[in-house]
């Protein structure tokens, strides 16, 4: 095996955290490795360094044995490493053509030759099974056809390397096993790739050898083929994490209850025909592929939407008007599916987003003035309650990472005591510790008493979470099985929209409850 | 009625049209690579009074009218390189640095005009660029004296049209400016960098602007007044919008508003017992109008009017 890639020693220090603590690391020629390590472990500040949009305090890269001159992207470029970015860096006014074109041909030469890039990129795209059509504007592709461009970008510069910065975090479970055999297919063909992650499913499933990163240091390597889920857990977070186990359901009333269900779903996948009950203490699973209809049911339930046809009935009552404030009023907290385009306000404080939904409850205002003292005090109960790690009362919330965000965001919600819990992707994106964080504070909020919708793609976490489950296809729910009946090829065939008559039967079992 | 269909069908109309659009057309081009690069410069007002001073005092104290014309460009590309230094690196709001400096730009412009000129009366006139009969094309009747006897300015601008559509659409470096203004950090991870690119574009768009102001004095009104500009910078940022950031589009925004500022100067002295202010109205009106019909349209650079900071998302 050639050496393609080696970091040795790389150091590198923001202000007083240590971001990467003289890591060293190669790749070989047509291998796949993992960089494993939960969010902040110093995983993107490396790939930064290598890619050279950051120059190292200490340390080398070399490519094929050449030192690489630091905090130089052409450099990079030139020596073969292609960087795939989580936010994918396209323009998307303009075509696919001309995102992967620029910065190609020299500057000053006066004329691009548009038909041999066209002609370059049709063959990439053939060689390595990757479709595009060229003159598609980069706004009309989906994500993961954008992604498409990303990788084709980097191989268009003669990658060898090919860097993926968490390539599957917003892709669906379809697309991501599409772009791993991609991967696979590329170091087939003599390409070297690292990808980032933190998803131990997608690490077993996708690399050649691991590379565990924790606090800034390398803390372990293993040949994928040696090592186990268990263990890379256990390196990664540094400490045994265990998912939380789900004590018995003791279901009681019905706390809510969707009987035919329809949207038109503007923008977003409609609903046709949804019925459901969900009882006091129970979690109600609802999986899918994405795009089935899940983000429309979650909008319904939280009071985003408003169905045109059938009912939606909180405690027996229908809800008078399908708006949010009406929602929370009927005791329905929501954690919505994107949390920074809906869960917070970026740019404003701690306080602020703490008690954002709440703003008119005596508690916060009074004759129309907040009452900020009552607002920051129950904002820092909710910060050392839920264990909001990085965050200060009056800073700014963009500042925190995806996991403190929805641990603040669980806070606001559950402090209010709500009777109805929708969770719609209540993980996607956090590491384990968060994880597993999540899943306690739900499983206690069901043990409460609460009813909680679950709406997730992770198969996982419903099974872990749910006591019973049902697939949402083409805007339609199958009907619910049992969590302890459910495995990974009984959920795919529901997702697939494959349920049978006797389930129907015993759908009307279980609702009956 | 009759009045209206005399006035179209006169020379003098049509060949003001292209005259009057001119000092748009350089302007509108002006804009239009600054916010293609991703930078508002509402300097132009400024830039474009100061390039009409420094066009015409050059040319005043002894120069010959290319001259004037490069000492325009030449002080826009300084006012653009401000804006940038103000702008690009600093990442301050381009609003308010624009407006910055299209107020100091015209005052500094009549500072110096009155240093030159400190006792005169009536603005002391310069022997102006005169019609450049293109051989044989201008002999065409009705068409030539309307497209091919104007002046070199004029045919200046038309071609800067044409090359400057080649440069965005043709050329690697126009690529890499759409790029800027819809994603620095693809540019940036492409191994350019975004900041310079900034900067120089912002120097040439401003040059243009300078160039338009100088238009006025040594093509148009032969001598400087420091109101002369008119809000005519203010409708070449319309015209961008207009123009949906293509230069092509620009040059038909340009022509249409001088067609109705034409139409609109003709009418003034022809229909009497209306006051002339509504005719003066007229074009700024149609101007809505288009624009309403065609900004739902635009595609905005996305990354306009932001600030583009390294290793930052």
């Amino acid at each position: 095996m050639t050496r393609v890639l080696e970091l040795d020693g790389i150091t590198k220090r923001f202000g007083a955290t240590l971001a990467n603590d003289d890591v060293s690391l190669h790749l070989d020629r047509g291998e796949v490795v993992a960089l494993l390590g939960e969010n902040g472990a110093g995983k993107t500040t490396l790939m930064s360094i290598l890619f050279g949009h950051y120059t190292a305090d200490a340390g080398e890269v070399r490519v094929e044995g050449r030192a690489l001159p630091p905090g130089r992207a052409r450099a990079a470029i030139r020596a073969g490493v292609g960087m795939v970015h989580q936010h994918f860096a396209l323009a998307p006014n303009l075509t696919v053509l001309e995102n992967v074109m620029t910065g190609t041909e020299p500057l000053w030469r006066p004329r691009s030759d548009r038909a041999a890039a066209r002609r370059r990129l049709a063959g990439l795209a053939e060689r390595f099974g990757l479709p595009v059509e060229p003159e598609a504007r980069v706004s009309d592709l989906s994500v993961g056809e954008r992604q498409r461009v990303e990788i084709l970008k980097a191989l268009y510069n003669e990658a060898r390397i090919l860097i993926l910065d968490e390539p599957t975090a917003v892709l669906t479970t379809q697309q991501a096993e599409r772009l791993f055999a991609t991967l696979r297919e590329m170091a087939a063909q003599g390409l070297s790739i690292i990808f980032i992650s933190h998803k131990l499913h997608e690490v077993m499933s996708a690399s050649d050898r691991v590379v565990v990163l924790r606090g800034g240091r390398v803390v372990a390597e293993r040949a994928t083929a040696e090592t186990d889920k268990g263990e890379l857990a256990e390196l990664m977070v540094g400490r045994k994490v265990e998912r939380p186990a789900r004590p018995p359901a003791r279901p009681g009333a019905v706390l809510l209850e969707a009987a035919d269900l329809h949207v038109a779903g503007k923008g977003g996948a409609a609903l046709n025909g949804v019925d459901f009950r969900l009882h006091a203490g129970e979690t109600l699973g609802i999986i899918g592929v994405s795009g089935n209809g899940q983000t429309t049911l979650a909008g319904v339930v939280s009071g985003l939407l408003a169905p045109e046809r059938g009912a939606l009935r909180v405690h027996g009552a229908a809800l008078r008007r399908h708006d949010v404030p009406h929602a929370i009023a009927a005791g329905i907290g929501r954690i919505p599916e994107d949390r920074n385009a809906e869960g917070v306000v970026g740019d404003m404080s701690t306080w602020e987003n703490a008690v954002l939904e709440r703003l008119w409850a005596p508690e916060f205002s009074r004759r129309g003035v907040v009452r900020r003292g009552a607002a920051r005090a129950a904002a820092a109960r909710i910060l050392t309650d839920y264990d909001v790690r990085g965050a200060r009362v009056d800073g700014r919330v963009r500042l925190l990472s995806g996991g403190n965000m929805q641990k603040l965001i669980l806070g606001r919600v559950l402090e209010a005591g709500p009777d109805i819990l929708v969770a719609a992707q209540p993980s996607r994106g956090l590491d384990e510790g968060a994880i597993a964080d999540v899943h306690r504070r739900l499983i206690a909020a069901r043990e409460r008493g609460a009813g909680v919708l679950l709406i997730s793609e992770d198969l996982d976490e419903v099974i872990a979470l749910a006591d019973r489950i049902r697939a949402i296809v083409g805007g339609r729910l199958s009907p619910a099985i049992p969590a302890e009946r459910a495995d990974a090829r009984r959920l795919g065939l529901m997702m697939a929209g494959d349920w049978t008559e006797a389930e129907t039967i015993e759908r009307e079992a279980a609702d009956a409850l | 009625m009759s009045v209206i269909l005399d006035i179209l069908a006169s020379v003098g109309m049509w060949e003001a049209v292209l005259r009057i659009a001119t000092p748009l057309i350089l302007g509108t081009l002006g804009v239009l690579l600054c916010e293609r690069v991703g930078v508002l410069n509402l300097g132009i007002e400024g830039i474009m009074t100061f390039g009409a001073m420094i066009g015409w005092l050059t040319v005043y104290s002894g120069a010959d009218l290319w001259t004037g014309l490069a000492a325009a460009a030449l002080a826009g590309a300084a006012f653009g390189m401000l804006h940038a230094a103000l702008t690009v690196p600093l990442g301050l709001s381009q609003h308010v640095t624009g407006l910055g400096i299209t107020l100091f730009a015209s005052s500094f412009s009549y500072y110096i005009f009155r240093l030159a000129v400190p006792t005169a009366s009536s603005p002391p006139t310069v022997e102006p660029f005169r019609p450049l009969p293109v051989p044989g094309l201008s002999e065409i009747p009705f068409l030539g004296p309307v497209l091919f006897n104007q002046t070199a300015p004029t045919y200046l601008a038309l071609a800067l049209v044409a090359l400057l559509a080649w440069g965005l659409y043709r050329t690697p470096l126009g690529l890499a400016v759409r790029m800027t203004g819809e994603n620095p950090h693809a540019v940036e991870a492409q191994g350019i960098d975004p900041i310079r690119l900034r900067i120089g574009t912002i120097m040439a768009g401003s040059a243009l602007m300078g160039v338009a102001g100088a238009f006025l004095t040594l093509a148009a009104f032969n001598s400087f007044f420091p109101t002369m500009v008119q809000g005519r910078g203010w409708i070449c940022i319309a015209l961008v919008v207009f123009a949906l950031w293509r230069p092509g589009r620009a040059l038909l925004g340009a022509l249409l508003f001088a067609f109705f500022d034409a139409f609109q100067l003709r009418l003034q002295t022809a229909v009497e017992g209306v006051p002339y202010q509504l005719f003066l109205m007229l074009p700024y009106l149609l101007s809505i109008l288009a624009l309403i019909v065609m900004a739902r349209r635009a595609r905005v650079p996305q990354a306009l009017m932001q600030p583009y900071r390294r290793g930052e998302r």
